[in-house]
C-alpha cells in the first residue's frame, strides 16, 4: 500500500543543501533539524534563526460581517483589538474542547486572516464553514502562501536590512502589508518562540529568495537554520500549548490555561455554553508547568503522582537547554496545581521528584 | 557515512563493543548518535550490575526523545563512565572514544566473537538506507 506522497515546501531544495534531516510532519517533508536542535535553540536564544513554516494553514474570511463572523467561532474577542493587530485564541468545538489554537490577524472589519496548525488545516476549514455565520466568507488559502519565521536578539537588525526600518520598528503583536521582491506579503510580529521576531506571509515563489536574502544580510550576525526540533524545544521554554500534545479534543481552553482568551463575556461564540457550565461547576483539572528533579526528564505521557497515587499525566516535556532544568507540562487536578505542589513523575517506572513551577521557564532577556 | 571502526564488534540495536584488557568496551555507534541528535542525558548502570545480552541496561536522552541501551553481551559492571554526567555530549563528539558507556566483565565465553564485525555491521547499515 503506497501512502500519499509527501507534501513539500518552496524551500524543501534549501533544506535539504543546508544537510537538514527532513522528517514528515502534518503530510509536509518538514526539517526537524540542521546542525543539531541544541545549535538551533542557542542560535534563536543568542542570534537569530530562520524557520520554515510554510506548512502552516492560512484562511481568511471576508465580508461585511466578518470580524463578528469569526467572533461567533472563537474563544477570545477580536472586537477588543484594533486594525492591524494579531490575537492568539482558542478555536472550540460546542462541547468547549480545543479544535486548534490559532493567531487572527484583524486586517480590518471586514478581512480577518488567520493562521492555524498544519496538522489541523482541513479539520478547520470544515468546522468553520459549518459554521461560518453573517455576510461573511471563508478562503483556504494555505497552498498560495510560504511563511518564514525570523526570530531571535538579532532579528529586528536583520528584518531592518531586508525590510526597511520602518518594518522593522513594528510594535509586538501586528501584521503589516509588506513587498518582497515586488510581491506583496505580510510582515507579522508574532512567534512561537518567546524570541523577538517577525513571520513573514508570501508567495511561494518568493521564498527562497527571501530566504537567500536573509541569510546575506544576516551573516555578521550570526544568521542560520532553525527546524522543528528546536522549535519545540523553544516554545516549551516559553510554555506554549502544541496542539496535539497539550491540547486537542478531550481538553477545553479553562483547563489548559487559556482562561486568558477565552472571553465568556462575549455574546456568543461557538463553545460557550459548555465553559460556561464547565466553570460554574469549578474546571476539575488545569495544565501546570513542572520542573522534574534527580536526573528525571518528563516526556509526553508519562504519570504525574500525588500520595502513591497517578493523579495525572505529562503532555510535554524536555531538558531545557536555556536552563538546564527538566520542564515539562502537564494537567492535574486543581487542587493539586498551586505552584510549590509537590508532585512525583514517573519516568519509565522510576519516581522523581517533581514540583508546579512558574511560567514561562524561560525569561528572554528585555 | 558513519564511522565503522575495523576493531569493533556491533550489534543491530547500534552498539559497539571492544575487548579492553580484562574488560569489554561498549558503547553507542556513530551511526546510533547521529540518528540521536544532540544526546542530553545518559542513563548508566550501576557498577555491579548483572547484565543479559540484548536487554535494556540504560537510555540516552536526546531533548526530543529517550533511547533504550541494549547490553551487546552478558555480564557484570565493572566500570561507567561517569563524566557522561556533566557531558552528554561525548556520546557525540567521540562516541567509540570519550564517549564510552561502560565496561563489563564478560561471564560467557565467545558473545563478543558472536557479535557483527565491522564488514557486518557497515553491510547491515547499508540494507537500512536502502
Amino acid at each position: 500500500m503506497t501512502e500519499p506522497a509527501r507534501r513539500r515546501t518552496a524551500l524543501y531544495d534549501t533544506h535539504v543543501a543546508l544537510g537538514a534531516r527532513m522528517v514528515e510532519f502534518a503530510g509536509y517533508d518538514m526539517p526537524v533539524q540542521y546542525d543539531g536542535i541544541l545549535a538551533e535553540h542557542e542560535r534563536v536564544r543568542q542570534r537569530v534563526g530562520l524557520f520554515d513554516v510554510s506548512h502552516m494553514g492560512e484562511v481568511r474570511i471576508t465580508g461585511k460581517d466578518a470580524l463578528g463572523a469569526v467572533n461567533r467561532l472563537i474563544t477570545n474577542d477580536l472586537g477588543r483589538v484594533s486594525d492591524g493587530r494579531a490575537q492568539y485564541t482558542a478555536l472550540c468545538h460546542e462541547d468547549g474542547t480545543i479544535v486548534d489554537d490559532l493567531i487572527c490577524y484583524r486586517i480590518s472589519p471586514e478581512e480577518i486572516f488567520i493562521c492555524v496548525n498544519a496538522s489541523n488545516r482541513l479539520n478547520d476549514v470544515a468546522h468553520m464553514r459549518e459554521r461560518l455565520s453573517g455576510e461573511a466568507t471563508l478562503a483556504d488559502e494555505s497552498d498560495a502562501y510560504s511563511q518564514v519565521a525570523v526570530q531571535g536578539p538579532h532579528a529586528r537588525e536583520l528584518l531592518q536590512r531586508v525590510f526597511g526600518k520602518a518594518l522593522a520598528a513594528t510594535g509586538a503583536f501586528r501584521i503589516r502589508a509588506a513587498t518582497f521582491d515586488g510581491a506583496p506579503c505580510y510582515f507579522a510580529t508574532t512567534g512561537y518562540t518567546g524570541a523577538a521576531g517577525a513571520e513573514i506571509y508570501l508567495p511561494n515563489d518568493r521564498a527562497t529568495a527571501l530566504w537567500a536574502a536573509l541569510m546575506e544580510a544576516g551573516r555578521d550576525l550570526g544568521v542560520g537554520a532553525a527546524g522543528l526540533g528546536a522549535r519545540d524545544t523553544l516554545r516549551l521554554e516559553m510554555a506554549y500549548c502544541l496542539y496535539g500534545n497539550d491540547i486537542d479534543r478531550t481538553t477545553t481552553p479553562l483547563e489548559a490555561g487559556l482562561a486568558w482568551v477565552t472571553r465568556l463575556d462575549k455574546p456568543e461564540f461557538v463553545g460557550k455554553a459548555a465553559l460556561v457550565a464547565q466553570e460554574a461547576a469549578g474546571v476539575p483539572r488545569r495544565l501546570v508547568g513542572l520542573e522534574v528533579f534527580e536526573r528525571g526528564i518528563p516526556r509526553h505521557g508519562y504519570p504525574v503522582k500525588h500520595a502513591g497515587s497517578e493523579v495525572g499525566h505529562v503532555t510535554s516535556g524536555t531538558l531545557s537547554p536555556s536552563t538546564g532544568r527538566a520542564i515539562g507540562l502537564a494537567y492535574v487536578p486543581t487542587a493539586l496545581a498551586a505552584i510549590g505542589t509537590e508532585l512525583g513523575v514517573d519516568c519509565r517506572g522510576k519516581d522523581k521528584p517533581a514540583r508546579v513551577v512558574a511560567t514561562p521557564f524561560y525569561s528572554p532577556p528585555a | 557515512m558513519s564511522k565503522v571502526p575495523a576493531d569493533l564488534r556491533y550489534t543491530k540495536d547500534h552498539e559497539w563493543a571492544k575487548q579492553d584488557g580484562d574488560v569489554v568496551r561498549v558503547g553507542i555507534t556513530d551511526y546510533a548518535q547521529e540518528h540521536l541528535g544532540d544526546v542530553v542525558m545518559v542513563e548508566l548502570p550501576k557498577v555491579g550490575q548483572s547484565l543479559a545480552a540484548h536487554k535494556v541496561f540504560g537510555t540516552v536522552e536526546s531533548p526530543k526523545s529517550v533511547s533504550d541501551l541494549f547490553a551487546p553481551i552478558s555480564g557484570t559492571v565493572s566500570a561507567v563512565n561517569d563524566a557522561l554526567d556533566a557531558n552528554p555530549e561525548k556520546v557525540n563528539s567521540d562516541c567509540y572514544g570519550d564517549g564510552w558507556i561502560c565496561a563489563i566483565t564478560a561471564s560467557e565465553a565467545g558473545e563478543l566473537a558472536g557479535l557483527m564485525d565491522a564488514d557486518a555491521y557497515s553491510a547491515f547499515l547499508a540494507s537500512l538506507d536502502a
